[in-house]
This record gives C-alpha cells, structure tokens and sequence, in this order.
C-alpha cells in the first residue's frame, strides 16, 4: 500500500507576496490607485523636504539674540548688503524666551527662581511614571498621593508663601505652567463634583435628579467662553463685598464647573455600563445604598470611566488656551508675547508652531494611552 | 422563612423612621431644595446689593439705547452707525453666529465625510494622510488654529486693497476678504413671479425623488432622479428669471479711492471663522463617519452581493442607508459643537455674539447680568433645538430597527 502523501502547496507568487506584493495591493491595485498614489508621492515629495530643512537644517539655534536668525542677504539691484531673516526656523527665539513660555512671567525675571517650577514638574514626573509600570504594586495609593497631597506641594513650590520663599503671585503666572495647574486643576477638583453629579443623575428621588441634570445641562449648553466671562465679571457680584477672588482662581472656578460637567457625563456612561445584577446582588447582601455604590458600584464603573474621563481631560487641556480671552498669559498667550516683544518681533510662527507642538505631543500621547486604557480595562463586565 | 418574612412586615416591629429608605428619601431631597433656595437667594441678594453699589440699574430699559459703535459684518440686519439699539446689536450678534456656523456645518459635513471615506481607502497612503489628518486637527487647540490661519496665513497672503486680485471686474479678494455682486431688486411683482417659480421647481423635485422611490420600491426600476433634479434646478430658474422680466440685476463692489464699496463683502474674519471650524470640526466628524461605515457588518455586503447588487447599488443602497443610523446622532453633536466654537471668534474679532454682544456691549454698558444672561440662553435655545432634534431622529430610527 502506497502511504498519501500530498505535494507541497507551491509557493504563492512573489508579485503577492512580500514588499512587491504589499505595494501592490496597498497602492497600485488599480489605475485609479496608482494615479493616486503618484499624486500624493509627488506632493508630499514638494512639502516634506522644504518643511523639513526649514525646521531643522536651515534653523538657527545658537546665540542669543534675533542677530542670530538673520542672513546677509546682497541686493541685485544695488549691491548693497542687508541683514534679512534667515531661511530656516529661528528656534533661538524659542530657546532664549523658554522660561517666559513654559513659566511664565514671575520666573522669566526671577531667573534664581527657576528651580521651582522646574521641580515641580520633575516631582509631577515622578510621581506619574511609576503608573506606567504594570508591575508597580503601589498604583492606588501613589494615585491618591498625586491628587489629593501633590497639588498642594505644587502650589507652595510656584507660589512660595507657605514655604517661606518669595513670593509669586498669580498674576504673574503664566505659560505652560499655567496651562497645565488650570487643566490639572480643573480635573481634579471637578472629579467629586462630577461623582456626585453622575450619581445624583441616576438617583430615583425625582427633585435630586432634575437638579443634577440642571447641573449638567446648565454648564453642558454654554460655551467655555460665555463661562470665564460669567467667572470674570458676574462672580464678584454673587459675593458679599469684600471677598474676591483673583483672576487665576475665578478661571479655575469656571473651568472647575465646565469640567464637572463633563466628568459627569462621563462617569454615567460608566455607571450605565454596570449591570442592573450588581446592584441586585448588593441589596440582597444587605447593603445600603451609600455601601452599595461606595463598594460595588462606583469602583467598577470608575474604572469603565476612566478613557471618557482621559477623553474629556484632552479637551479640557486644549480648550485652557481660551483663558487667555479673560487676560491670563497660558502657554498660547504667553508664546505669543513673547513674539511680539520688540526684540522678538515676527517670529510668531516659530511661537505657533513650538505651542502647537508640544500640545500635540501631550493631546497625542494621552489619546493613545486612552486608547489602551479602554482595551486593558475592559475585563469582560460591560453589559452589552 | 416566607412566612416569617411576611409576618415580619405586617405585624412584627415596625421599621423606625429615620432607616424607613422612602421617610429618608423624601428628607434628603427637602434638604436638597432649601440647600438650593438658599444658595439661589443668596447669591440673589448678593447680586442685588453689589449691582447698587457700582450704580447699574437692574433692568431692561437700556436695551432700547443706541449703541456707539459700529458692527462691520451684518449680511441681513441692516446696521448703521448710531442708529442701532443694543437690541439689534444682541440680533446681529445672533445672526452672525448662526451665519458662520450654518455655512461651517455644510462645509464640514462635506470635508468630514471626505475624511471619513479616505480613512477606510484600501490605498495605504490616503488612508495615513486621512488619519494623519485627523490627528493634526484634533490634537491642536483650536484656538490657535484661529490665530495660525489669521496671522500667520490669510492676513499676509491676501493682497492689500490697491492690489486687490479681481475676476471680471465682478469679484474681488483682498486683506478685507472677498466682495461680491449685491442682487438688487428691480421690481417686486416681478421678483415674487421668480421666486414662485423657484419654489415650484423645488417642489417638482422634492415630488420627483418621491416618485421614483415609490417606484424602485414597486417595480424595483431605478430613475436617474439626480441628473434630472439637477436639470430642473438650473434650467427653470434660469428660464423663470427671463421669463418673468429679469426682476434682479447685479450691484457691483467698486474699488474707490480707499476702499471698495457696495456688493457684498464677506470680511477675511468669516472667511477664517468659517475655514478654521470646517477643517476642525471636519476632523471630529470624520471619525464618525469612519465608526458609521466599520458599524455596519460584513455580512450586508456579501448579502447585498450575492442578490447580484454590483458595487456602487451595494454602497448606495445598503451600505450607507445603514451607517447614517450611527453616523448621524454623534455629527449633530458635532454641528453643536461647532456653533459653540464659534464663539472663540472673538479672539479675531468676528462680529458674532460673543465678541459684539459679550465683549463690545458689555464693556459700552456694564450690564454683565444680562448680558451673559442672553447670551447663555442663545446657546441653551440652541442646545436644546439640538437634542430635540436628535431625540426625534433616534426615534424615528428606533421604529425602523428590526
């Protein structure tokens, strides 16, 4: 008895297999295609490379002053020489005005007071890196740590009162310290706001919900902009005479009520997501209804939560740029003096591009860690 | 242990009043409401007083003043300088906002879906340029892309006023944005006749595309409905304008020693209004349109094609039909959004609510109050229209789900 044995299956054909066969099926599949991708090869082929040389190759990056970016440019029609702008990006600008960007004013004439913010930010590193690490045991805690203690040392460090240092007031805060104690500010005070929020939606007492979603909607509806105006010119007015608040705190107050706002929607989402067993389950062992959503409910739809929030939080962050409608110098503003100084006098693109940088370099990195979040997180409970 | 249960509850200990969940239910929410009186006539008061302190009358009355500016963009309100109560500043403040937003929704509808539909090309190049697209957009406030089209862009490329770029004489683009011929009515009975007969050729349509779709649905016959629409939307009017003695003729802008005037001027501040919305919210609702298509199985189509449907019937008519059910719901949002965006125009100085009503009126009045007040409820009015909107479709949706 002769045993079956099969011919190998022969070997695909090399036009479909491999580099040649990916680029066929990825780009030339069809006249149409091909034409396309020519097209977007020749004009990526005109915009990449002068970008390119513009922000690297052609750049300036030494000295320190405007001298630096410019050129001797020699005139055809008199032979003169003229100093022009220089053909590249003038990141001297960038590098020379840094403080005044990233710290804003106070620390910009204050260069012995630089280390503050600088620690500040290596602490709020520090204590956001180990959260990365999966093995790191001590997620929870360092996690309670960051929000409820480290925004405290933050502001005695930029501040200095409490510690005894000199003084830095508000008004003189800016850049993207700014930027980041509003947004980072705003997050975490508008988490138990929206908590409660989120649970005074879902609650079955008729009057406590209808409040809530009054709440909601109320901020919900209104621009960010028609809320730091109401934050800078009503809230003087909802006080009795003698408090005030500076114009730092009234736009933290305005962000804090958006966000919350937000925070909520997102953490309903969560709680909706939580099926009707648990808290069946959770009544029937007994417990009440602050046991049940302190211990059962809250911390499972939390973490369902936690991309939304990450989700609203990005938005937040970019819309902090707003604040300087109101007067305040975030990062946005605080670059865009800085190129309007008369040293400095038209390089705003360099401003515009170094902000739109970074904030794409943050917004993007937290996109995508949300993104992993929500495929991490999802453990399979989500009711579907 | 039923029994005991039921014994329990009619005849054994009563439950005390303070663990009674309906007793402590009812309490909590009184405490809710005075909480929330309170705070309310609190910050009333508080309001009262601090207003008398700094002389601002509480009231409308002055909304009937003139205002002592001038608004430079008003396509329909007229605007003259001195002649405008703060009333009609607050309206053409209004119109503004929903002038760009009404123009950015369909421009970002259409580069939205353009995105949406280059992100699922099987030509891996469009597909990174459509994705990389949205990241540019979504990750970048918009706040500065406001400034970076401003400033940076539109500003220094359009020419100055002597240099304006100008077709026949008719159109002309320059720093101070885009001036076109102005409609004039030439006479009214003539011009209702013309606008009657445009009115007719919409409804001729309107009936034709219903027509047809009773008729694929009977006889499963396909009209070519588009072209003949098309046909009938430009000959007829064309054809009713003559007929009816030519009631328009055409104002054009004339450039002057300074300036141009008459015609219509669309400034360069909606013009960038306009252009930043629509490539960002276009970002958002490319995404959207992207989820919509991926939502709908893959089932339909090899079910759409083994019904002998060929490609483009499948796309037409299965596909898409499909993924507007999840597509629409989020670009609503979307349109919003893009209304409440508008309001960053006043970081440049578009004439909308926020910067004509909220910036420039209330710093002319002092009547923060109401000012913020109208201009919350603009928004509100809106948002609600909105959700409205959306509760309609997602019910009407509903009915038709299997």
């Amino acid at each position: 008895m002769n045993e079956f044995t099969p011919i190998p299956a022969r070997e695909p054909p090399a036009s479909s297999v491999g580099i040649i066969g990916w680029v066929r099926a990825h780009l030339f599949s069809s006249w149409f295609n091909s034409a396309l991708t020519l097209l977007i090869l020749w004009s990526l082929l005109q915009i990449v490379p002068p970008t390119l040389q513009w922000l690297f190759a052609d750049a300036s990056w030494g000295g320190t002053g405007s001298e630096a970016c410019k050129t001797d440019f020699v005139s055809p029609e008199d032979g003169e020489t003229y100093r022009v702008d220089a053909p590249g990006a003038c990141w001297t600008f960038t590098r020379v005005r840094f403080v005044q960007i990233m710290f804003g004013l106070y620390f910009a004439s204050h260069p012995s007071e630089v280390w503050r913010p600088v620690l500040m930010f290596a602490l709020f590193g520090g204590l956001i890196a180990p959260l990365f690490i999966p093995a790191f045991r001590w997620k929870l805690p360092l996690g309670a740590f960051t929000l409820l203690v480290f925004p405290f040392i933050a502001v005695a460090l930029v501040h200095g009162e409490w510690l005894g240092l000199p003084v830095a007031e508000t008004n003189e805060w800016g850049g993207f310290m700014l930027t980041f104690f509003l947004a980072a500010g705003g997050i975490v005070l508008a988490l138990p706001i929206g908590i409660l929020m989120a649970l005074g939606r879902r609650s079955e007492l008729p009057i406590i919900r209808s409040l809530c979603v009054f709440y909601i909607e109320l901020w919900r509806a209104a621009p960010l902009i028609t809320i730091l105006f109401m934050a800078s010119n009503l809230l003087p007015l909802f006080f009795p005479s003698g408090v005030d608040f500076d114009k730092v705190m009234r736009a933290l107050i305005a962000i804090t009520m958006f966000q919350s706002a937000y925070t909520a929607e997102a953490i309903r989402g969560g709680l909706q997501a939580i099926p009707k067993g648990q808290d069946e389950a959770s009544s029937a062992l007994g417990m009440g209804y602050w046991k049940k959503t302190g211990f059962i409910i809250l911390p499972q739809a939390m973490k369902i939560s936690i991309p939304g929030i990450v989700n609203t939080f990005i938005e937040l962050f970019k819309d902090t740029t707003l604040v300087g409608i109101i007067g305040l110098h975030d990062f946005l503003g605080s670059a865009q003096i800085a190129a309007r100084s008369p040293e400095w006098k038209g390089y705003d693109f360099e401003a515009y591009v170094y902000v739109a940088l970074i904030f794409f370099m943050c917004c993007f990195a937290m996109s995508k860690y949300s993104q992993h979040l929500e495929q991490k997180l999802d453990t399979g409970h989500k009711e579907r | 242990m039923l029994e005991e249960n039921k014994v329990n509850k009619a005849g054994g200990r009563p439950i005390p009043l303070h663990r009674d969940p309906k007793v402590r239910g009812i309490a909590f929410q009184i405490v809710a409401v005075l909480f929330f009186v309170w705070a309310l006539w609190t910050i009333g008061s508080n309001t009262v007083t601090n207003m008398e302190e700094r002389g601002i009358v509480l009231g409308l009355s002055w909304l009937e003043k003139l205002a002592p500016f001038q608004v430079g963009f008003s396509p329909f309100l007229a605007n003259e300088l001195g002649q405008n109560s703060y009333w009609r500043i607050f309206f053409i403040g209004v119109q503004n906002t929903i002038y760009v937003s009404f123009f950015g929704v369909i421009a970002a509808t259409l580069l939205g879906f353009v995105i949406g539909v280059m992100r699922l090309s099987p030509n891996w190049l469009v597909a990174k340029i459509a994705s990389a697209y949205v990241e540019i957009f979504r990750n970048i406030p918009l706040l500065l892309w406001f400034f970076f089209w401003y400033f940076i862009v539109f500003l220094p490329v359009l020419p100055g006023m002597r240099e304006s770029i100008s077709f026949a004489d008719a159109i002309f683009i320059n720093k101070s944005g885009l001036y076109l011929p102005r409609p004039v009515m030439e006479s009214s009975g003539a011009a209702t006749i013309f606008l009657l007969i445009c009115a007719a050729a919409i409804a001729g349509v309107v009936y034709l595309a219903r027509w047809a779709k009773k008729q694929q649905d009977q006889t499963g016959r396909q009209l070519p409905v588009l072209p003949i629409s098309l046909a009938i939307l430009i000959i007829v009017p064309v054809a009713g304008f003559y007929v009816s003695g030519s009631p328009y003729s055409l104002e054009y802008a004339q450039l002057g020693t300074f300036q141009l005037s008459g015609g219509i001027n669309l400034t360069t501040e909606f013009f960038v209004v306009w252009f930043a919305l629509t490539t960002y919210t276009a970002a958002f609702i490319g995404e959207n349109v992207r989820g919509g298509i991926l939502a709908v199985s893959h089932g339909q189509t090899e079910a759409a094609r083994s019904l002998g449907l060929h490609h483009g019937q499948n796309i037409k008519l299965v596909i898409i039909p499909q993924a507007m059910r999840v597509i629409i719901p989020p670009t609503i949002s979307q349109y919003l959004n893009l209304t409440k965006n508008s309001t960053l125009a006043i970081a440049i100085a578009y004439e909308e609510i926020a910067s004509i009503w909220m910036g420039i009126s209330l710093n002319t009045t002092g009547q923060a109050l109401i000012i913020i007040a109208m201009t919350v409820g603009v928004f509100w009015t809106l948002s609600f229209l909105t959700s409205a909107l959306l509760n309609w479709y997602n019910k009407r949706v509903q009915l038709t789900e299997r």
